[in-house]
């Protein structure tokens, strides 16, 4: 069982994110960065499987030179190996650019059963990167999946949906995004912390992957950011402390709006 | 004028109100056609003229809805190739984002996901997104190929117009390569008789306060007429369903009214009701985050507050 998990190095929600004033991209060079914890469940879920059976983990990435951190995370949590897509080109790509170029390293890795993601990212969590990665490798997906068992060449996952409780099945190889409801990821032990500085991380350009330079990046973007704002903090209201009548004075509150 | 299709989201017929509202929005760009796929026409003609579409493409092929999502995105490819329209809106679910991904793939056409505004801009259709837990909005156009937009809920008010609703039955098979995931089983969820969260005008959520006892939120609920949500913590204990998460990972919120109880109100949390338009919270610490948002809090037990509450509220409306 070959797994590739898609890994994502994103700026710190924890922390003041925002862009760049130059050309409305995100600025991923004065924040701190890390895994995108939504993903951290896609690797512990490989990990799991492979343990389970037998097989081999790569975490994939295509980011900035930071971005080799989320790959050592992952690599820390047990993965078997790394592969970074790194090339200034890439800066500003859309989501399309981004399953394009994943999409091409998933072929050049080769021989894969399965392909693994987050269900969003933390920052741009627009949750589609999986989808269009299937449909540029002409794989069935599954996504939003909270439970996920791989028997031979069939993998079967549950997924709750609004109106109900799915079980769906795929046949591998098939890619699969998981939701934070699928396991509890580890923390990487020192052991593991250890090893990770002997796994082989390798190092792709466009130039690698024969993709052209023209085709990503923001200049090729299919969307374009106009403008951004800072949304006005909100403005703290009233507060009031409930002495026997907080009840009532919320109540009227909502009658002053005309929420009642 | 340019057609703009509107995929409808529905249960056997029964439309939700999304599709009233990207009806409503795709007014502002063209002429809408409905793309209404599954059984249950009959029963949405209606809804789907009242809010002016002209034309309604529809597919009744069992096998459609079956494999997923797949389908559906092919047979808008189709319907694009053969329409040219002025863009495509999506109701911003996760199977309509999957949808609008793959459609975006096949017809090299840029995609922006949870518009939460669409307008007719100088430079196409341009679009508002409120992004990082909703401390940014960020206006954004498409530059290549058809506009693919998924819509969220409550973006727009729905709006009447008298449409045609001229039903035209579309020849489409599915390719094989969309048959390779597909449904085994199917489990309905049983119905709460309360609104949808997404949907609903007024949402009251509960947390860790709880203590797992959730039947004060209910009730109070109940006496606006809201929706129920849960936070994380909530959901995690095993208090209330996942489905009803708000969040981050859970469902994203834009209601007229937020009510927070018993709720800290962590980034993630925010991520998912931060643009309610009014935020209300009950917290015993006064210096929980949440109170940060608020229009208006109260420090107190939830136990207390929100009964005496429930009782008023109930008294104004008799
Ligand atoms: C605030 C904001 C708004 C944006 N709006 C748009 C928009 O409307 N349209 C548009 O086309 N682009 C948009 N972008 C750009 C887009 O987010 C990035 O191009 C990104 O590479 C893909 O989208 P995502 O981060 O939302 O990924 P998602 O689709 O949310 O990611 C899901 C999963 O895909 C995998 N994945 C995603 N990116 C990578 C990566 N670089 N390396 C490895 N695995 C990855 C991970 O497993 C991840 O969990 C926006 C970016 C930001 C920051
Ligand atoms: C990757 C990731 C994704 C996440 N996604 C989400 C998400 O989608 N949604 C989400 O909600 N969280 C999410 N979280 C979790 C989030 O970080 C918080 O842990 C969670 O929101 C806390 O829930 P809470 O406010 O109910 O609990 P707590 O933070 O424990 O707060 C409980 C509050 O209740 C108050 N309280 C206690 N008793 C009473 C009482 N009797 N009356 C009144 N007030 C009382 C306390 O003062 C406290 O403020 C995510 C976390 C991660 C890492």
């Amino acid at each position: 069982m070959n797994i590739v998990v898609c890994v994502k190095y994103v700026p710190d929600a924890q922390a003041e994110r925002t862009f760049n004033a130059s050309d409305n991209t995100t600025d991923r060079e004065n924040v701190d960065g890390l895994l995108s914890e939504l993903d951290e469940y896609a690797v512990e879920e490989a990990l799991k499987i492979v343990e389970a059976g037998e097989g081999e983990v790569t975490v994939l990435t295509v980011g900035p030179d930071a971005a080799a951190d989320a790959i050592k995370k992952a690599l820390q949590m047990g993965a078997d190996k790394g592969v970074h897509v790194n090339d200034a080109a890439i800066h500003g790509s859309d989501a399309i650019a981004t399953s394009l170029v994943l999409a091409e390293a998933i072929q050049k890795i080769g021989d894969v059963d399965l392909v693994l993601t987050g269900m969003a990212s933390t920052d741009g969590t627009m949750g589609v990167v999986p989808a269009m990665l299937a449909e540029r490798l002409g794989l069935p997906a599954v996504t939003f999946a909270s439970e996920l068992t791989v028997e031979g060449s069939t993998a079967t996952i549950r997924r709750d949906g609004d109106a109900s409780t799915q079980t769906i099945t795929a046949t591998l190889p098939a890619l699969v995004s998981v939701t934070d409801q699928i396991n509890e990821p580890r923390y990487p032990s020192f052991k593991g912390i250890m090893a990770a500085k002997k796994k082989p991380v390798e190092q792709w350009s466009l130039a690698d992957l024969g993709v052209d330079a023209g085709q990503v990046g923001l200049d090729a973007a299919w969307t374009k950011v106009s403008s951004f704002d800072a949304r006005p903090p909100r403005t703290q209201g009233e507060i009031v402390t409930d002495e026997g009548d907080g009840g009532s004075k919320l109540a009227a509150f909502l009658s002053e709006r005309k929420f009642v | 004028m340019a057609e703009v299709l509107v995929l409808v989201d529905h249960v056997d017929g029964k439309v939700r109100k999304t599709t009233a509202e990207l009806l409503t929005i795709a007014r502002r760009l063209g002429e809408p056609s409905a793309v209404f796929v599954g059984a249950g026409f009959d029963a949405a003609k209606e809804s789907l003229a009242r809010f002016g579409a002209e034309k309604v493409y529809r597919v009744e092929s069992p096998e459609v809805l079956e494999h997923l999502v797949v389908p559906q995105a092919e047979l808008l490819a189709q319907l694009v190739a053969s329409t040219s329209p002025a863009a495509v809106l999506v109701p911003a679910s996760p199977e309509g984002k999957e949808i609008a991904a793959r459609l975006a793939v096949k017809t090299e056409s840029g995609l922006i996901t949870d518009a939460v505004d669409v307008q007719a801009g100088d430079g196409g259709v341009a679009t508002t997104q409120s992004v990082f837990a909703g401390s940014y909005t960020v206006t954004a156009t498409v530059t290549k190929g058809t506009p693919i937009v998924a819509v969220k809920p409550n973006s727009a008010t729905p709006e009447e117009a008298a449409g045609a609703a001229a039903d035209e039955v579309v020849d489409f098979t599915p390719s094989d390569a969309a048959k390779g995931a597909r449904i085994t089983e199917s489990k309905p969820k049983q119905a709460t008789g309360r609104p949808e969260l997404t949907e609903a005008a007024i949402v009251v959520s509960g947390g860790r306060g709880t203590g797992g006892d959730f039947s004060k939120v209910e009730d109070f609920a109940d006496s606006l007429g809201a929706a129920v949500g849960a936070s994380r913590a909530a959901v995690d204990a095993g208090w209330y369903p996942h489905t009803s998460q708000v969040g981050q990972t859970g469902k994203q919120v834009s209601p007229q009214l937020y009510v927070a109880c018993g709720i800290s109100g962590a980034i993630q949390h925010r991520a998912g009701m931060q643009t309610s338009k009014t935020i209300v919270a009950v917290n015993k610490d006064n210096e929980a985050p949440i109170f940060e948002l608020v229009d208006f809090g109260v420090v107190g037990d939830l136990f207390n507050v929100l009964p005496q509450a429930t009782e008023a509220i109930k008294a104004a409306k008799d």
